[in-house]
């Protein structure tokens, strides 16, 4: 198996690398992205690119990848511009799948990392959104319009290229030890925003689920679109009690310019479709992508215990998470120190 | 259906730990009593309706099902995946209970007849202003049979701050067809709907105990699809909890509401006639559970047997209406 990841440089990219380089089938790992991986990486060959990857098709062609693990679709609208996430999100992704359904493209599988963001969050939506249901609402940001666009792109090319697997997960909000998303970001304040008068019911994929839901979605052949986010779903309310965290209600009304404030004094930035969904949530059917034979590690409650504790090792030590610090030391140790005895053992 | 022997697991989780054999100390071997038995000893003996305001509080509910054990010890509220929360469910009918029994006295016959598990879809008609039925029957079924009750109703209600989340909280869920299903299908709970949605409540007072439409026959294809009976529901009493005397086009128009209605309540107590109902009898009858002759899950049902179907329950629950209006010999004593 030879593979391709893109957006090697963001966290996802890196923590795919890392896992797949652990397996035994995948003979070269191939990472595109502009900037350098986040983790260090062993076998996996970094490739820098502009971020529409107009150099595609050379590098498909020269590295006879098979498989193709599309990571790079921004979800966060508060970590880049409006323009920029056009870019990476709807010109990267047309001229990715321009490349891979290239005549004589050696490309059989390709995966796609989305986001249920897509369904949106408004008060007329099913209480679990199933694969094959549309948002009740067209999109009003741009994040939202740029992964439809994206997810109109992978579908024609689903159907132009009927003898490739072509997967797309679509994921819930990530908590985790490591990854920053709006939601830890704003569950890390003192006192965590809420809109006054709602609760919304929200679900949560623990980042090692993503992993494994990407993974699994590379080793075994699971056509078709997926939603992913742990089992159940909780009222945001309950979520900061068990994080332990007090709220402070912003207006129901005028919520965005409530929260303008917070953006400018860097407090925390709530975009538009973060605050519908503290207004309304979301919820997923997660079933299909078990019937697929995927296990999860975490609920969506025991995500987001799992980061309550991280949350509470950091305060006492100061680290979130100590132990993979150590490990990676000691890694690096045991594959550069002089001292080590390489080879035979 | 991967979820389904984990229920059935947890359940029996439950029956043992709140046996009444509390002398015993070695649990008993499971094959020494059948688990339904062990569920009937449950209902009678962990309930003691001495203590207060126990009776009014259902049996431990099935709902916390969908957790795993690990769920369990991390879960802070007993809010469900629907929003539902027991705990407030049993505040408001505590508040709820003197109005129930001694405001309007409702009366229930053929309870029997409302499945004591499995899902199922409860229909009934639908009137007063701002409606007393659905309060009625979500409440009256909680505590006859212990069952706890999903009412479905407009999106209007989730948009709106602090009351939505009090309505998603008591039970109410917004009435989109796959919610229904998974409620129904899925979750095996009972499901409240009111076929004739805002034109039952939103009429005039003349046109009492006449059935409007049933929508388009919806419900009768959720039931079919999600394989559950519908059992449906004749409430008498309501219309005169709230009667509607003048309705406004204008103003419903400019508020953006179904209806703005002007109710005797208003004329006899003024802006409190909003939250005053008068003190109608209600009698409540159940008729016998309808059954579809129809395999579930099916893309679609044929439009002429839903139809049918349809209008048939609602030949049926009018009739129970002139029924009971027949035997009827006051408004306020029944």
């Amino acid at each position: 198996m030879r593979i391709l990841v893109t957006g090697l440089g963001t966290f996802w990219g890196s923590r795919l690398a890392q896992q797949l380089e652990q397996i035994d089938g995948v003979e070269s790992i191939v990472g595109l992205d502009t900037h350098e991986p986040r983790l260090p990486l062993e076998r996996t060959e970094f490739v820098r690119a502009d971020s529409n990857y107009s150099i595609l098709e050379r590098i498909v062609r020269a590295t006879q990848v098979d498989t193709i693990l599309h990571t790079h679709l921004i979800v966060d609208s508060t970590e880049i511009s409006g323009r920029a996430l056009h870019e990476i999100n709807v010109i990267g992704t047309m001229n990715l799948l321009a490349a891979a359904g290239a005549a004589g493209s050696p490309v059989r599988k390709l995966i796609v990392k989305s986001s249920t963001l897509m369904y949106g969050s408004n008060y007329k939506d099913p209480y679990f959104f199933r694969e094959t249901m549309p948002r009740t609402r067209p999109p009003r940001t741009r994040v939202e319009r740029s992964l439809l666009d994206a997810a109109a792109f992978v579908r024609d090319f689903a159907i132009d290229n009927p003898h490739m697997t072509v997967t797309k997960l679509r994921f819930s909000n990530v908590l985790g030890d490591d990854i920053n998303t709006t939601f830890s970001n704003a569950l890390r304040l003192p006192i965590v925003p809420e809109i006054f008068g709602y609760d919304p019911r929200l679900q949560f994929t623990h980042e090692d689920d993503v992993t494994g839901a990407l993974l699994h979605a590379t080793l075994q052949d699971v056509p078709g679109i997926y939603n992913i986010a742990g089992d159940g779903a909780m009222p945001w309310s309950e979520v900061c009690t068990i994080v332990g965290k007090r709220r402070v209600a912003l207006p129901p009304v005028l919520t965005n310019w409530a929260a303008e404030p917070l953006r400018m004094l860097r407090v925390v930035e709530l975009p538009p479709e973060v605050l519908s969904m503290l207004r309304y949530g979301r919820g997923v059917d997660n079933s299909p992508f078990k019937r697929a034979g995927f296990r999860y590690q975490y609920s969506t409650a025991g995500t987001v215990d799992a980061f309550a504790r991280g949350l509470r090792l950091e305060r006492a030590v100061g680290d979130k998470n100590p132990a993979y610090k150590y490990e990676r030391d000691v890694e690096t140790f045991f594959r550069h120190s002089p001292a080590v005895l390489r080879g035979d053992a | 259906m991967p979820e389904l022997p984990r229920d059935g697991d947890i359940q029996f989780h439950t029956v043992e730990r709140s046996a009444p054999e509390a002398g015993r100390t070695t649990s008993p071997r499971p094959d020494e009593r059948e688990p339904l038995e062990a569920i009937d000893t449950l209902d009678v003996d962990s309930l003691d309706p001495t203590a207060p305001g126990l009776s009014l509080v259902p049996a431990p509910r099935p709902e916390r099902l969908d957790l795993e054990p690990e769920d369990q010890r991390i879960r802070r509220g007993d809010v469900d995946a629907w929003g539902r929360s027991e705990n407030l469910r049993a505040i408001v009918r505590r508040v709820y209970d003197p109005i129930y029994k001694y405001w309007f006295r409702a009366e229930w016959e053929g309870l029997e007849h409302v499945p004591r598990e499995g899902g199922a879809l409860l229909i009934a008609n639908h009137a007063a202003a701002i409606p007393s039925d659905a309060p009625v029957i979500m409440h009256g079924i909680e505590t006859e049979l212990r069952r706890p009750v999903y009412g479905l109703a407009e999106y209007l209600f989730r948009a709106l701050p602090v009351v939505g989340t009090l309505w998603a909280r008591s039970g109410g869920v917004p009435a989109h067809p796959d919610n229904a299903y998974r409620l129904m299908h899925d979750d095996k709970q009972l499901a409240l709907v009111f076929p004739e949605g805002a034109k039952g409540t939103g009429k005039h007072y003349r046109d009492r105990y006449k059935l409007h439409r049933f929508g388009r026959g919806g419900f009768v294809e959720i039931a079919m699809r999600s394989g559950v009976p519908i059992v449906p529901i004749a409430v008498v009493g309501a219309e005169e909890s709230m009667p509607t005397l003048f309705k406004s086009r204008r103003l419903a128009a400019l508020l953006n509401i179904p209806y703005f209605p002007v109710t005797a309540n208003m004329l006899a107590f003024g802006p409190a006639g909003l939250g005053i109902y008068f003190p109608a009898k209600f009698r409540l009858r159940v008729l016998p559970p309808v059954h579809f002759d129809v395999p579930p899950d099916q893309e679609r049902y044929p439009r002429a047997l839903v139809m049918e179907e349809a209008e048939k329950i609602r030949e049926n629950i009018q009739e129970a209406l002139y029924d009971m209006l027949r035997t009827r010999r006051s408004v306020w004593f029944g």
